[in-house]
């Protein structure tokens, strides 16, 4: 059992680890690593702001102990939807390109190759989350000295504590968004329409009915997800979101696994 | 161990209201090449799946070197195959989508290198996928069919896209696979490349089997024929006469005279349109081919 879904994960690896589909995603999570840190830093003074939605992360915020993840995990709902992308893609494609065949005759346990692919995505999504840590936190860091910012908390005890945290948060919310395109990838069994309604839903719908009415901010599934990432709002206590995500996610996961357990291949 | 490969019994399938493949019996021995033909949408590629655990049969049941299709764990690992055509990743090279294959499927990676040399791939083998020609992609599926070294190689139109020596490549193939034991089930539109190859035949229509059994046995019950051409073109309705009148089926096609009746009796007529003073320019017995019988015993236009 181990041992098959230990070869269903490297078989699954070869796809992830294409130079086209690898490098091109860590390009995205670093170009958005730096966007994001960059102007934390450099609109410090703003009057319109320099995090999310306006909001004013003052220089006494980000001397904080976990004033060097701040950008890092403002970045969480970005790297969420580059995962919700690639997981969506890697599952649908097996159903449009036809070589979901190929992969079920060679392994014909439906569960163990979702439970497979999804650990090697699982090892992308830790990459991402890496790659975006390292890069956030190193131009947080080098950008800090030049803004006045004190840095001497941010790798003592309590520092560490911190990036720990939110490497643990943002990953959990980078995975939430990615199984929520994976589900979209098996619902949908195309990329394009997988990604696009993910997107969608996540970019727009979320955004317009969050505005629309607030209170909707505390069960919709993306919001959930991003409250993860960032440790909790003043509207979305941490808990709740975790609970509530694990809940959605939970649920999706089961109707994924049915369909794709118990659906003729037929194409 | 039963000596069957493949065996089903009241296999069926129903999308709906349809009935794709309606209860269907055949049987395959092993070490044989087996030819699976019928009509498009005759129900072929939906009992390859079903044989193959990727559709659930809605009735009858179906075994797999002695294990039920029903639990395709059990029987897959010794079984290869291509399905409607080869499937891979375009942007990953041929080599690297066996790869995927071989490590999922457990199969030493040395074997990669080995497949794409045995089905003429080796020097592109690095290429992606996506630059493959038809014909290098129908090579580099039957190459991930190879990969377990299969006791039954199972393949929907093998041939496709392949050119002449191509298609006689597969051939050789597929008899040599045979030859060291090893059981192919092929489904093909190329009648007469399986009649070449095959010593079973498993005909399907509308969904259902209208013949399974060794190929022989299929030609044993068609008649044979002979074709007659006379030098006089007005001698051929006399000739059809004389056939007639010996209670033999007969018509004139392509100006010729089609005479339904066993080899022996060419001898007969041959003397018997002499007496009457016609001279034939042709007098040929023939056996029936896969072709012919397979147009007459689905009811498909020539």
């Amino acid at each position: 059992m181990i041992r098959s879904i230990a070869r269903i994960f490297f078989a699954e690896w070869r796809k992830l680890r294409r130079p086209t589909l690898l490098i091109g995603t860590l390009g995205a999570v670093a170009f958005f690593s730096v966007l994001v840190s960059s102007l934390l830093f450099l609109m410090i003074d703003s009057p319109n702001g320099n995090g999310d939605r306006g909001i004013r992360i003052t220089r006494e915020m980000l001397s904080l102990p976990s004033g060097a993840t701040q950008a890092f995990s403002s970045i969480g709902n970005l790297l969420g939807i580059i995962a919700l992308c690639v997981f969506a893609a890697q599952t649908a494609q097996e159903y449009s390109l036809g070589t979901l065949r190929n992969l079920l005759v060679r392994q014909p346990g439906r569960i163990r190759l979702l439970v497979g692919k999804l650990a090697s995505m699982k090892v992308f999504a830790v990459i991402m989350t890496l790659v975006s840590a390292v890069i956030s936190i190193g131009v947080s860091y080098a950008l800090a000295g030049g803004k006045d910012v004190n840095t001497t908390l941010w790798f003592n005890s309590d520092g560490r504590l911190e990036i720990a945290k939110t490497l643990l948060n943002v990953f959990i919310s980078i995975l939430g968004f990615g199984i929520i395109g994976m589900v979209l990838g098996i619902l949908l069994r195309s990329p394009i329409s997988s990604i696009s309604l993910g997107v969608l839903w996540l970019l727009i719908v979320e955004n317009i009915v969050g505005a629309v009415k607030s209170s909707t901010l505390q069960w919709l599934p993306g919001n959930q997800l991003g409250t993860i990432a960032v440790g909790g709002t003043e509207s979305v206590s941490y808990t709740h979101a975790l609970s509530l995500s694990g809940l959605y996610v939970g649920i999706a996961l089961v109707i994924a696994t049915v369909l794709f357990t118990r659906r003729d291949v037929a194409n | 161990m039963s000596n069957l490969a493949i065996s089903v019994t009241d296999l069926s399938k129903k999308y709906g209201a349809a009935l794709a493949v309606s209860h269907t019996n055949f049987q395959v021995p092993l070490g044989t090449i087996c030819g699976f033909v019928g009509p498009n949408g005759a129900g072929k590629t939906t009992t390859i799946r079903m044989l193959l655990g990727l559709i659930t049969p809605t009735g009858g049941t179906g075994q797999i070197l002695g294990e039920p299709i029903t639990s395709p764990e059990n029987y897959l690992p010794q079984v290869g195959a291509m399905i409607e055509g080869p499937a891979f990743y375009p942007a990953l090279s041929g080599a690297e989508n066996l790869r995927v294959l071989a490590t999922l499927g457990g199969f030493p990676q040395e074997r990669v290198d080995q497949l794409l040399k045995q089905v003429g791939l080796a020097e592109r083998g690095n290429s992606k996928y996506k630059t493959y020609s038809l014909g290098m992609k129908q090579r580099l599926g039957i190459a991930a069919a190879l990969l377990p070294n299969p006791k039954i190689l199972i393949l929907d139109e093998p041939t496709n896209g392949l050119d002449p020596e191509g298609i006689q490549e597969i051939r050789q193939l597929l008899r040599s696979l045979a030859d060291k034991g090893t059981t192919v089930f092929v489904s093909s539109h190329l009648l007469s490349e399986l009649e070449i190859i095959s010593e079973y035949i498993v005909m399907l229509r509308k969904g259902e089997v209208v013949f399974a059994g060794p190929i022989q046995e299929l030609f044993d019950q068609q008649q044979p024929y002979m074709i007659v051409k006379t030098e006089n073109i007005g001698d051929l309705e006399k000739i059809m006469a004389i056939a007639q009148s010996a209670g033999h089926h007969a018509h004139i096609r392509d100006g010729a005279a089609h005479i339904e009746g066993p080899a022996e009796w060419a001898g007969t007529l041959n003397k018997l349109a002499f007496e009457v003073g016609i001279l034939l320019t042709q007098l040929s017995p023939q056996l029936p081919n896969l072709e012919e019988t397979f147009f007459e015993m689905t009811g498909e236009q020539k």
